[in-house]
């Protein structure tokens, strides 16, 4: 055995400081970050091919409707990177937001009212987000086994109280109207609307205390602990914020399909939220992520979705295309983190 | 001789940490040898090495003069190596038979009959002298920490083995015991296995080893033959100073009481009082398990209590949380400083600033001018090398990533500190910044107490020592009064009943 034999199992070498950047690569890499860097690079590559195939794709209709189709679950996905900072996850969000859709077209149709509908989905998503985080601390059930439970009853409730049809009709409210189909200087509101939240949601992480020791308690909650952060609360308020986005997103359903809808539109979103915020890079094991980087994957996810359509890809492929990408995203993130192939993943 | 193992140029580093430099070693069959060092001086990554665990930077391993490559713990144990961890992996739902014979469970026609094992494991037992210890039946989550120290040691023996690492056994072991595993060590020693025995206890490695080889800061210090040697040259090869260099300690008069602690109790200690002064630094000693931590962190409110108070300044602490008792003025460095206190993938200064974000901040937003000057002077202060404050903290050394972890208690101007094993895991040289630092921190006024299993330590930093026993304060010894075997005689067990009794 010789010196160069064994150079694996030592991962910090190879994350040493980079101390002499000259080149600009470098530098790109340093401020933008490795993992922007490739998702731009896909991004990229993949706008190119659908664009070289179908000379449609780069019309600015295509264009502002894949920014329409990313808004839902753009929205959810952007939560789910905060949830995912705690060191969580919740996959109640599709079902949340079809519970949601339903509530905002049902009290919309008994009441006539475009904004007590909106206010009583918003209700609804706090309130299961408050279930769900209640269940996670004081039953201590883990968060994914929790919000699957909650998944699968809030589905459940959602198509009790509809009935399992799609309820009421919002396409003649001008609100609601202008939720689903409005611009502002030629931008769907839909897109507006992922802005906003996205940005207050940098923000939030970015420069407040409250965004650092959300980073804090996700990288290591002890620490964070005895450092006098209080945990639960910052955990049941996470799961409150994505119950107002999981209702924010259930109005825009029912805005855009013209109905409340208990499970079509919302069915699956658990799943996309979950791989844009991993493609993302934020780890699932909590404590790294960034909402820019889940913002570029949203985009990414949404191109390919669209080019897949523009190319006539069967639509079943699709959902082939999204787990796949999924797995690709969470095997990259744990060669990255050394992690050795024994026993189940940490 | 000829030597069954030979290791020639070890290197190996975590980071930009050494923990191996060009190590040389040889044991022989039929050899005990001594590993001698202070925490952090590379002992631990070396039975790492051998088990299998860690893959080597450079160098060269040979068993009976053939090179090997170990890829994994599989390998290393198809080589006849077996290393003794110190502290155990026992399985809690498992016997203590099937503990021992756990990867090769004794089968009797192809089936797995719970008698026969256990028959099988009261033999393992007898044959080196445990029978009496523990008994076959008895279930994982029901062992004493020496009882599952013997369990780890019977794992290892079960496969007869023909190179045998302990890793500091007796840290948890009465007299007995460690009677009867020297005796079985020697058994070991004349049937021709090669022996590695790490222990900090000077004397026992008198009794038990040949030879003793010395790390210091990953290099080979000096390898010596014990009959032509003395525990004074023994501690100077280890520390590389004279003792009395690495503490320093001004001494104030000790004023008022800051940190009063009575009655306390709980699942982990039964009815601990103590009190700390201002400029005092006490020291709690005695034995892994005794439930030092436990009670450092019943103190802060991690752990609930059944009885006691806590108060500072003479005003109790009324709510248990960490918290409030962050809020009443203690800071808390806990014993796991990966585990417990670091944000590995954050820089230094989310680290630093973690404890005092609250105070930086102006309508929850940071105030990130403020928090650079405040981690910039922490950061001096504290002497913690780094290239900047926004170097990942993962990057940095042992030493410098616990001077972080006192610097974050530092920058809340605390009146008490509590600190569990500061310098576990720091080489020589931050320890002493360390211990300097301490003593800063108690002559500005600062109620110091102090978890520490390394006895030159208890006695070169405390102004008063506590030492802990199953749970409760066993004795207290002024700085003067104190020796070691003052110390290791309150923290053992006083006799196996009473040990029965508290549990």
């Amino acid at each position: 055995m010789t010196s160069k034999t064994v150079t694996e199992g030592n991962p910090a070498a190879e994350d040493a400081p980079v101390s002499t950047g000259r080149s600009v690569f470098r530098k790109v890499f340093a401020v933008v970050g490795v993992q922007n860097v490739s998702l731009l690079a896909a991004l990229i590559l993949l706008v190119t091919v659908i664009g070289s195939q179908d000379s449609n794709f780069f019309r600015a209709q295509n264009l502002l409707s894949i920014g329409s189709a990313v808004t839902i679950f753009g929205l959810l996905a952007v939560v789910q990177t905060v949830v995912i900072l705690l060191g969580a996850l919740d996959i109640s969000v599709g079902s949340m937001t079809g519970l949601t859709s339903v509530v905002s077209a049902m009290v919309f149709t008994s009441t006539s009212q475009a904004s007590i509908g909106m206010l009583a989905a918003l209700g609804a998503g706090l309130a299961c987000g408050l279930v769900n985080g209640l269940v996670i601390i004081y039953g201590r059930v883990n968060a994914v086994i929790a919000t699957l439970a909650t998944l699968a009853a809030f589905k459940g409730l959602a198509q009790i109280i509809s009935g399992g049809r799609s309820q009421g009709y919002t396409g003649t409210d001008p609100v609601f109207t202008f939720l689903g189909r409005g611009q502002i200087g030629g931008v769907p509101f839909l897109i507006i609307m992922l802005l906003i939240v996205a940005v207050v949601a940098h923000v939030v992480l970015r420069y407040t205390s409250i965004g650092r020791n959300i980073y804090a308690i996700g990288g290591n909650p002890t620490a964070a602990r005895l450092a006098g952060i209080s945990i639960n609360r910052y955990i049941i308020s996470v799961y409150m914020a994505v119950g107002f986005i999981g209702g924010l997103a259930g109005i825009l359903l029912t805005a855009r399909t013209g109905s409340g809808q208990p499970v079509s539109g919302s069915e699956g979103l658990e799943l996309e939220s979950i791989t844009a915020a991993a493609l993302g890079g934020a780890a699932l094991t909590g404590g790294k992520g960034a909402i820019p980087s889940t913002i570029l994957a949203i985009l990414l996810l949404g191109v390919l979705s669209n080019g897949l359509t523009v190319l006539g890809v069967n639509p079943f492929w699709q959902n082939v295309a999204k787990g796949a990408l999924l797995l690709v995203a969470v095997i990259l993130q744990q060669r990255r983190a050394g992690q050795r192939a024994v026993g189940l993943p940490a | 001789m000829t030597s069954k193992v030979v290791i020639r140029g070890l290197t190996k580093s975590f980071g930009p940490v050494h923990a191996l430099r060009a190590v040389d070693l040889e044991v022989a069959s039929g050899e005990v040898l001594a590993l001698l060092g202070e925490n952090g001086a590379g002992k631990s990554t070396l039975l790492k090495i051998l088990s299998g665990d860690y893959a080597t930077d450079a160098g060269t391993i040979e068993i009976d003069g053939r090179p090997v490559v170990f890829r994994g713990s599989p390998d290393s144990k198809r080589a006849g190596i077996r290393v003794i961890a110190q502290e155990p992996e026992i399985l809690k739902h498992l016997s203590v038979a099937e503990n021992i014979f756990i990867g090769g469970l004794p089968l009797r026609n192809g089936l797995y009959i719970k008698s026969y094992v256990e028959q099988r494991a009261a033999e393992e037992l007898a044959r080196y002298g445990f029978e009496e210890v523990v008994s076959p039946a008895t279930m994982g989550s029901d062992l004493s920490p020496a009882q599952r120290q013997i369990v780890e040691i019977m794992r290892g023996l079960v496969v007869s083995p023909s190179i045998v690492a302990f890793d500091e056994p007796t840290s948890s072991l009465t007299e007995n015991e460690v009677t009867a595993l020297f005796r079985l060590i020697h058994q070991l020693r004349d049937k021709g296995v090669a022996v590695i025995y790490v222990s900090h206890r000077m004397h026992e490695i008198f009794d038990v080893a040949d030879r003793a080889a010395v790390l210091r800061d990953g290099q080979l210090a000096g390898v010596r033959d014990l009959a032509e040697t003395t525990e004074n040259e023994l501690v100077k090869l280890m520390v590389g100073r004279e003792l009395s260099e690495m503490f320093t300690r001004t001494r104030v008069e000790p004023s008022q009481v800051v940190l009063q602690v009575d009655g306390l109790v709980n699942e982990y200690v039964d009815d601990v009082s103590l009190s700390v002064r201002a400029g005092e630094v006490v020291v709690i000693a005695g034995l892994i398990g005794a439930g030092r931590s436990e009670l450092a962190r019943t103190i802060v409110g991690d752990l609930s209590r059944t009885a006691g108070t806590v108060a500072v300044d003479g005003i109790e602490i009324t709510s248990h949380t960490p918290r409030a008792a962050m809020n009443a003025g203690i800071g808390f460095a806990p014993e796991e400083r990966k585990a417990q206190a670091l944000l590995l993938k954050r820089s230094v200064r989310d680290n630093t600033s973690l404890a005092i974000l609250d105070r930086l901040t102006r309508m929850l937003f940071v105030r990130t001018a403020m928090e650079r000057e405040v981690v910039l002077g922490i950061v001096e202060r504290m002497r913690v090398r780094t290239p900047s404050i926004e170097q990942e903290i993962s990057k940095l050394s042992g030493g410098n990533q616990q001077k972080v972890v006192l610097g974050r208690w530092l920058a809340r101007k605390p009146k008490v500190l509590i600190l569990d094993e500061p310098t576990r895991g720091v080489d020589v040289g931050a320890k002493a910044e360390i211990y300097a630092v301490i003593d800063e921190l108690a002559s500005t006024g600062i109620a110091v107490l102090v978890i520490s299993s390394e006895l030159p330590e208890v006695l070169g930093l405390a102004d008063r020592i506590l030492v802990m026993q199953a749970g409760r304060i066993r004795g207290e010894l002024l700085r003067a009064d104190a020796t070691e075997e003052a110390i290791l005689s309150l923290a053992l067990p006083i006799s196996e009943s009473a040990e029965e009794s508290h549990r």
